[in-house]
């Protein structure tokens, strides 16, 4: 086990599997001689040169283009979108193209691309770089998706994606890649996509949380004396792990899912449709989703940590939950917004 | 047919001139019967028909070998058909018939065939662009000496997917020819009113690159320039664009009578219709004798019969083929 961060781990991630097979690429802004804007492919370049390393001017839709081209035809390429709402000029090529290439072609070509993308909110970029965006993706078969929660997660599951021969999206929460964490490298470390990874024990409620909402799921479950929660990290928002899912909220019988993202569309709204008609009748309270407002992210300081669910926020949420056996309303019901 | 006759439709075409003519004639033909099955009734949804655009098609499938990636547009029956799959294939698709080339779950707008090189043909207008430079990335990766070709109509040479393509070919040096398919329209709109200059290959100045003008009603010149380019590319010259000049004659898609063309321009560019001046080149060089365009002629409505014959035999696409490609296995 190694002590590294967030975005060491992705670089290690990065760096074992093209160590392992010689097809792995890697491009995007910045990404080899600066080492990316987040220091996520630190060290690449000197390693692997300047054919597998490369930087691109800045052209989302032509190299995620010339990524689908890349592994039609063999290669692995991994390209970075500096924030995921750059995905938004190039949204074509993984949805339209990359997602469909296996069905359009009744099975004869793959497209392993890996596309790696900063999210979120928490560091005061202002609102058009601190979306999750992540339902761009949720409505595409043929793709995908996973979200980061930290250094461990980040090896393992970077790992996992980029070895798929299928085209994965891979979100990182840009907040959390200076967090530190141990990691165990090496096959030991990779952890497989489309299974959810349970973080926390507990028995009254199990909270399904992914990306930088594991931390603060985690720490609500820790403030509580009341009540014991068991965490999820859902790790694969597609395809999720519906039966993992199901059978642990089928012990607890309450369903609490926190989301670093809008309310309206969220991927929790999933879980919960699906999860409330597979287990209607067995769950002692409704399914609570705490989520963000339905609003652009806010960028002051104060605001823009009260936009995003936090531990004292979720711990409340939860209380008030099982205390009533009602869904309780969100903050911004208390400020005179309609929920 | 079988894998190997396909195989040895695209042999046909690269080796011999005669195999091109015959071969455009069969693209004519097969246009014509998709057209006149979608007037009558017989297929649902929409398709895109290259009757003029022959010349284009047999160059480059005559000039690339079965180890370059093509990507293609939704009109691309044409360069399906020249690049060597059978009519029944692509009928079949067309007709949403399992015999198609993906099963019928596809349509006319998504043709493929990867022994033959052919990526699924695009919809969406440029998104082929930068996925032949990226084709060609991983052969300049691995070392090989393939090469990759994007064909595109003029009108994708306004979307940004072609000025980031092109740039990024450019600046990596990459083994890819960029081929545009000038025709004239972009659906219902002429080329001077979506474009501010005449010539498309003028665009290639701006990225570093060669820009040729094509006569693309002429088979040969369109296979020399596509040879030429190739060549360029797999010697480590980096990417070339070729304007090919040609015409659509039918409409936009299945309902389009082109209504909005100028008069008398379909005919002026008729005088120069690709197929009779290739027959009239082939005859004076006495590689065509008298009666042989009419046996082509002939050979080639049988074979469109047997296909369509073959197509209407086979079953709907299944559940199967719809559920069965979503996710490669792990
Ligand atoms: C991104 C995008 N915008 C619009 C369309 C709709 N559309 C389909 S074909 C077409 C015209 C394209 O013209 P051109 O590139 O000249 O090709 P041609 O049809 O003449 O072969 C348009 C606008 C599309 N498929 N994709
Ligand atoms: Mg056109």
């Amino acid at each position: 086990m190694v002590r590294m961060r967030m975005n060491q781990a992705v670089a290690a991630a990065l760096a074992d599997e093209m160590r392992e097979d010689p097809d792995v690429v890697v491009f995007g802004e910045d990404v080899a001689v600066a080492g990316g804007p987040f220091k996520t492919s630190d060290g690449l370049l000197e390693e692997f040169g300047p054919s597998r390393v490369r930087d691109t001017p800045i052209s989302e839709m032509g190299f995620l283009g010339m990524a689908v081209g890349a592994a039609a035809s063999g290669l692995r390429p991994v390209a970075e979108i500096m924030f995921i709402e750059f995905l938004g000029v190039a949204l074509d090529m993984v949805v339209t193209e990359a997602g469909k290439f296996h069905f359009l072609s009744r099975g004869a070509f793959t497209c392993p691309i890996t596309v790696r993308a900063s999210i979120g909110a928490g560091l005061g970029f202002g609102c058009q770089h601190s979306q999750t965006m992540e339902n761009w993706m949720s409505h595409a078969p043929g793709l995908k998706m996973v979200m980061l929660s930290g250094p461990q997660s980040a090896y393992g599951l970077l790992r996992s994606a980029i070895r798929d021969p299928n085209p994965v999206v891979v979100l990182e929460p840009r907040a959390l890649y200076g967090g530190r964490g141990q990691v165990t490298t090496g096959a030991d470390g990779i952890l497989p996509l489309g299974e959810a990874r349970r973080v926390r024990e507990g028995d009254d409620v199990t909270v399904v949380s992914a990306g930088a909402m594991v931390k603060v799921a985690l720490a609500a479950a820790e403030a509580s004396d009341d009540w014991s929660a068991e965490v999820i990290d859902l790790q694969t928002l597609i395809p999720w792990d519906r039966d993992g899912v199901v059978s642990a909220v089928r012990r607890t019988g309450r369903l609490v899912i926190v989301e670093e993202s809008p309310y309206t569309s969220g991927w929790g709204t999933e879980i919960a449709a699906y999860v409330g008609a597979r287990l209607f009748g067995e769950l002692r309270a409704p399914v609570l989703r705490i989520t963000c407002p339905d609003v652009p992210v806010p960028f002051g300081r104060e605001l823009e940590q009260r936009y995003m669910p936090n531990p004292g926020y979720v711990t409340d949420q939860i209380d008030q939950l099982l205390a009533t056996g009602r869904v309780p309303d969100p903050w911004w019901v208390g400020e005179g917004r309609s929920a | 047919m079988g894998d190997s006759d396909r195989m040895e439709r695209r042999r046909a075409v690269a080796a011999d001139r005669v195999a091109r003519y015959e071969r455009m004639v069969e693209i004519r033909a097969f246009e014509d019967r998709v057209q006149g099955l979608f007037s009558e009734g017989r297929v649902h949804g929409t398709t895109h028909t290259a009757q003029g655009q022959e010349a284009v098609a047999v160059g480059i499938a005559a000039a690339v070998q079965t180890t370059d990636l093509v990507t293609c547009t939704y009109r691309g029956h044409g360069i399906g058909l020249a690049l060597g799959m059978t009519p029944e294939v692509i009928l079949g698709e067309i007709m949403g018939r399992d015999i198609g080339c993906v099963g019928g779950i596809a349509g006319s707008m998504h043709l493929c065939d990867r022994e033959l090189g052919l990526l699924p043909t695009f919809a969406i207008i440029g998104a082929g662009i930068p996925v032949a430079a990226g084709a060609a990335l991983t052969a300049q990766v691995r070392g090989t000496d393939d090469a990759a070709i994007g064909v595109f109509g003029d009108g994708a040479a306004n979307i940004g997917a072609f000025h980031e393509g092109l740039n990024l070919a450019a600046i990596w040096n990459l083994p890819v020819v960029f081929i545009c398919e000038n025709n004239q329209y972009g659906e219902y709109s002429r080329i001077d009113l979506t474009t501010p200059i005449e010539d498309l290959a003028d665009r290639a100045a701006s990225y570093g690159i060669p820009g040729i003008i094509v006569d693309g009603q002429d088979p040969d010149q369109t296979f020399e320039a596509v040879s030429a380019a190739l060549a360029v590319a797999r010697s480590g010259g980096g990417p070339t664009l070729l304007e090919m000049k040609t015409y659509r004659y039918a409409g936009h898609s299945r309902a389009d009578k082109a209504e909005y063309r100028p008069e008398g321009e379909f005919e002026r560019w008729y005088e120069r219709d690709p197929i009779n001046t290739f027959r009239a080149r082939l005859e004076s060089e006495g590689l065509l004798a008298p009666g042989d365009a009419e046996a082509i002629d002939e050979r080639v409505a049988a074979r469109l019969e047997a296909a369509l014959q073959a197509v209407e035999e086979s079953p709907p696409a299944t559940v199967d083929a719809m559920f069965g490609n979503i996710y490669a296995p792990v």
